[in-house]
């Protein structure tokens, strides 16, 4: 019998309300992520990858943003949930990381300072232990001079060490799910070799599912279990990552997959 | 950090070097033979005067050593001797300096204290009610005369309502009052020239705040920060605030000269016994010493502002901490 | 031309009309003495009443801002044209000539500019001329640092060499080609300096270091306020909301041309 899924949402639809105007940004998407599964979404800049994976926890503005489906997230239905039950869900047990790690974390506050917030909100540690597990988790993620980097700021880090100082961030509080957006984009290709085996890694120790956003193939090739494709605001593949790659059907899976082609193995 | 302050400081020196010489420049561009001493108030005015005059200016030396000279005693604060009472004029000074210095501190503090919160809570609602009143509002005070606004204020809280004093920091009977009623004393005749002379700077100030959390919240560390399940008062107070308010510490100390050249206006209206009530009274009198004293003074006060305000943003800044 | 535009252009028309048509507008002279109507109330004989001397105030307004906007646009021509001046020097030849100019406006910064004028005020006699050219000579930081900034930017372009080429000299670069895209940016820091002109003269003629008496200016108008605070409500509040909307009016116009520049 298959398990329930962890994320299940059905029929998704974001519209951005303007006063001059109105723009779908997501309709109809639906798909499901398996515990300690990898989900990759793929598809070009906007295609409503991002807006989805927002819309999940209620991350839109909600001026500007109306968000209507369902996601069920172990069996609690997150849109519409009010922002105060919404809270509990986010760094707990839904967690993100996003594209430019150093714009993602505060310039005047240090890195171990927070992601020692993170684990003082959620763990209720108090600040001494919070701020010794940060280190830990620092050192977890691959930084080798942890109690540095704690003390240190994000423009005196690499992006990459940034981008690791978020993943541990993310996973300080062990989440059940990390949405990944698009997190090496902005990095040079070996670093985001080095992230890609990071988050590998991390994901066998710890086991968390992981929906992974992305434009380029190469990756879901890496660490998918399934891939859903996405196309001008609509899932226009789901399938397991075998499938997909061996027999595309939609036409815009198949461009993705020509440029994959070209650019070569990862 | 420490490279950085020194830069600063000694960058200082060529302001300093330029202040001086425009200073002196102004005095010495002066028609030869002061012609203001003629249409002067002053019942003194004698060939006495003119022979003083002569001699403190030593015009029948070169021009650069007669700035050398000038140099020299500025540093030391030697300004000379006021015409009007003879008495050096550093004392004259420093005796009203701090009551110029408390009222500007305290309209300083008073602008952060009203402009940050407004400017905050017009941010989280732009274009909102109270961010459309609060705009206009400011576009009006702005174009109010502020010495108009003070006297319209004394005709009313003064005297038609006789709730405040019209002049003066004290009270006759100051002395004879408990603490308390000193401290009452002082605010009841402090409050209108604090809430006049900060009301442009409030207004200046809150647009500053406004705009610049505006652009905070828009940052993704605020998304991060949301994504992370923290409280809105954390993201908003914590995060946001903390990156708004550092680009209004600059700000602050560029208002600094515009309250300082309001003393003058205030002190007058409010009949304060300031350094820039001082100041009039030496302008109106022609007491040149006096003049060119409070001119340096005022101008090294403006630029020791501008540098603390400079160095607290390098300070708070970690990102501008590690510069060269 | 927008509506904001509009509407500050109307409000100084009218004051720039009032100012040109005063021997015709004016009920009465402005110096006219009247010993017999001393501190009266608006009435149907002195529409805004009259002062300690028995002068119409209405009269004394309307050829105040004679003083005003003549002060105003004067001063401010001076500081834009030197701003200008300073302002395409440095940021066209860079290097020496822009570090001096630029430090000798830090310097200018550092004085407080209302202390500085008086300090003038105190050396030279209190001319309307004088005025003018003092408080021109203090505002052409702004402007300088506009075209300095516009200039810069458009030193690296393609056109400059092309100008150039076409064998054209600096003076024509920097005027025909350079220059005009300030324009938009300098007129409306132009139209905010005016406002900021006449309340600075307002401010210099209340405290007596401005415009003498009998010439009526609004500041020395409130000089008397001052004097009959309590007395004479008049006396206050027309000379006040006359500097108060001339300021609006230039101000409406900036912000109005600020709205179109985008």
């Amino acid at each position: 019998m298959k398990e329930k899924p962890l994320l299940l949402v059905k029929g998704l639809n974001v519209v951005f309300r303007y006063p001059a105007k109105e723009i779908p940004a997501a309709c109809g998407v639906s798909f499901a992520v398996g515990r300690n599964e990898t989900l990759v979404m793929a598809g070009e800049s906007g295609s409503g990858k991002s807006v989805t994976a927002l819309s999940v926890c209620g991350l839109l503005p909600e001026e500007s943003a109306f968000v209507s489906g369902s996601a069920l997230f172990d069996g609690a239905e997150l849109i519409g949930m009010p922002q105060k039950q919404l809270r509990s869900f986010r760094g707990r047990r839904i967690a993100y990381i996003f594209q430019e790690p150093a714009s993602c974390l505060n310039p005047v506050y240090t890195i171990g300072e927070q992601i020692a917030e993170v684990i003082r909100l959620h763990r209720g540690a108090g600040r001494a232990a919070a701020w010794k597990e940060a280190e830990h988790l620092l050192e977890l993620s691959g930084i080798s001079s942890a109690q540095r980097a704690a003390r240190s700021y994000p423009h005196q880090l690499s992006g990459g060490m940034n981008q690791r100082a978020a993943i541990s961030m993310a996973l300080a509080c062990g989440p059940e799910l990390l949405i990944a957006d698009e997190p090496t984009t902005s990095l040079d290709m070996t670093t985001e070799a080095e992230i890609i085996k990071l988050l590998t890694r991390l994901k066998k120790e710890l086991g968390f599912s992981l929906l992974f956003i992305t434009h380029n193939l190469a990756i879901a090739e890496r660490i998918a279990d399934k891939v859903a494709v996405m196309f001008r605001g609509e899932l226009v593949e789901y399938r397991v990552k075998e499938e997909l790659f061996a027999s595309p059907e939609h036409a815009h899976t198949k461009e993705l997959l020509a440029a994959y082609e070209k650019v070569g193995k990862f | 950090m420490g490279k950085y302050i020194l830069r600063r400081i000694i960058g200082i020196i060529p302001l300093l070097f330029g202040i001086s010489l425009l200073s002196f420049a102004v005095i010495n561009l002066a028609p030869g033979k002061p012609v203001a001493l003629e249409n002067s108030l002053n019942p003194r005015i004698s060939a006495q005067t003119l022979l003083r005059l002569q001699k403190l200016y030593e015009l029948d030396k070169p021009l650069h050593e007669r700035y050398w000279n000038w140099l020299k005693r500025a540093v030391v604060f030697d300004f000379g001797r006021s015409f009007g009472d003879n008495r050096p004029v550093m004392d004259k000074i420093a005796e009203r300096l701090p009551i110029t210095v408390t009222i500007n501190l305290l309209s300083l503090l008073l602008i952060l204290a009203a402009a940050i919160p407004l400017g905050m809570r017009c941010a989280l609602r732009p274009d909102g009610a109270l961010d459309k009143s609060v705009t206009a509002a400011m576009f009006f005070i702005f174009a109010v005369p502020t010495f108009w606004l003070a006297l319209l204020l004394m005709n009313f809280f003064g005297i038609t309502l006789r709730w405040l004093p019209v002049s003066g920091i004290t009270s006759l009977d100051y002395e004879y009052l408990s603490p308390a009623g000193k401290a009452a004393d002082l605010f009841r005749h402090l409050l209108l020239p604090v809430t006049v002379s900060s009301l442009g700077g409030i207004a200046a100030m809150a647009r500053y705040m406004r705009s610049s959390m505006i652009d905070a919240l828009a940052q993704p560390y605020i998304r991060m920060a949301r994504a992370k399940g923290l409280t809105e008062g954390s993201v908003l107070y914590k995060h946001a605030f903390r990156n708004a308010v550092m680009p209004l510490v600059t700000i602050l100390g560029l208002s600094i000269p515009g309250l300082v050249g309001g003393s003058v206006i205030f002190e007058s209206i409010f009949s304060i016994p300031g350094a820039g009530r001082l100041f009039y009274e030496a302008v109106m009198m022609r007491d040149y010493p006096l003049i060119m004293a409070e001119v340096v003074i005022v101008s090294l006060l403006t630029m020791s502002a501008n540098l603390l305000a400079d160095l607290s943003y390098a300070w708070i800044d970690p990102r501008l901490r590690d510069k060269r | 031309m927008n509506k904001t535009t509009l509407i500050g252009i109307c409000i100084v028309g009218i004051m720039a009309l009032a100012a040109l048509a005063a021997p015709w507008l004016s009920p009465c002279q402005p110096a006219q003495i009247d010993a017999g109507s001393i501190l009266c109330a608006p009435s149907s004989a002195h529409l805004l009443g009259t002062d300690s001397l028995g002068r119409d105030v209405l009269s004394r307004l309307i050829y105040g801002s004679r003083i005003s906007l003549s002060v105003g646009i004067i001063a401010v021509g001076i500081s834009t044209l030197l701003g200008v001046f300073f302002g395409a020097l440095a940021g066209f030849y860079g290097k020496t000539a822009d570090a001096l100019i630029m430090r000798v406006v830090d310097v200018m910064l550092c004085f407080p500019t209302f202390f500085l004028i008086l300090a003038a005020v105190a050396f030279f006699d209190t001319s309307i001329f004088n005025i003018m050219v003092i408080i021109g000579l203090t505002n052409w930081m702004g402007p300088a640092r506009l075209v300095r900034a516009e200039i810069m930017a458009l030193k690296e372009r393609e056109f400059v060499e092309a100008a150039r080429a076409s064998g054209a000299g600096n003076l024509r670069i920097i005027v025909r080609h350079m220059l005009p895209n300030a324009c938009g940016p300098l007129l409306v820091n132009a139209t905010l300096s005016v406002a900021g002109a006449i309340l600075l003269e307002s401010g210099l003629s209340f405290l007596g270091l401005g415009v003498q008496p009998p010439v009526p200016s609004w500041g020395n108008m409130l000089t008397e306020a001052k004097a009959t605070l309590g007395v004479a409500w008049w006396i206050t509040v027309f000379p006040g909301s006359a500097i108060f909307l001339a300021i609006i009016g230039f101000n409406f116009i900036a912000e109005g041309i600020r709205k179109d520049l985008g």
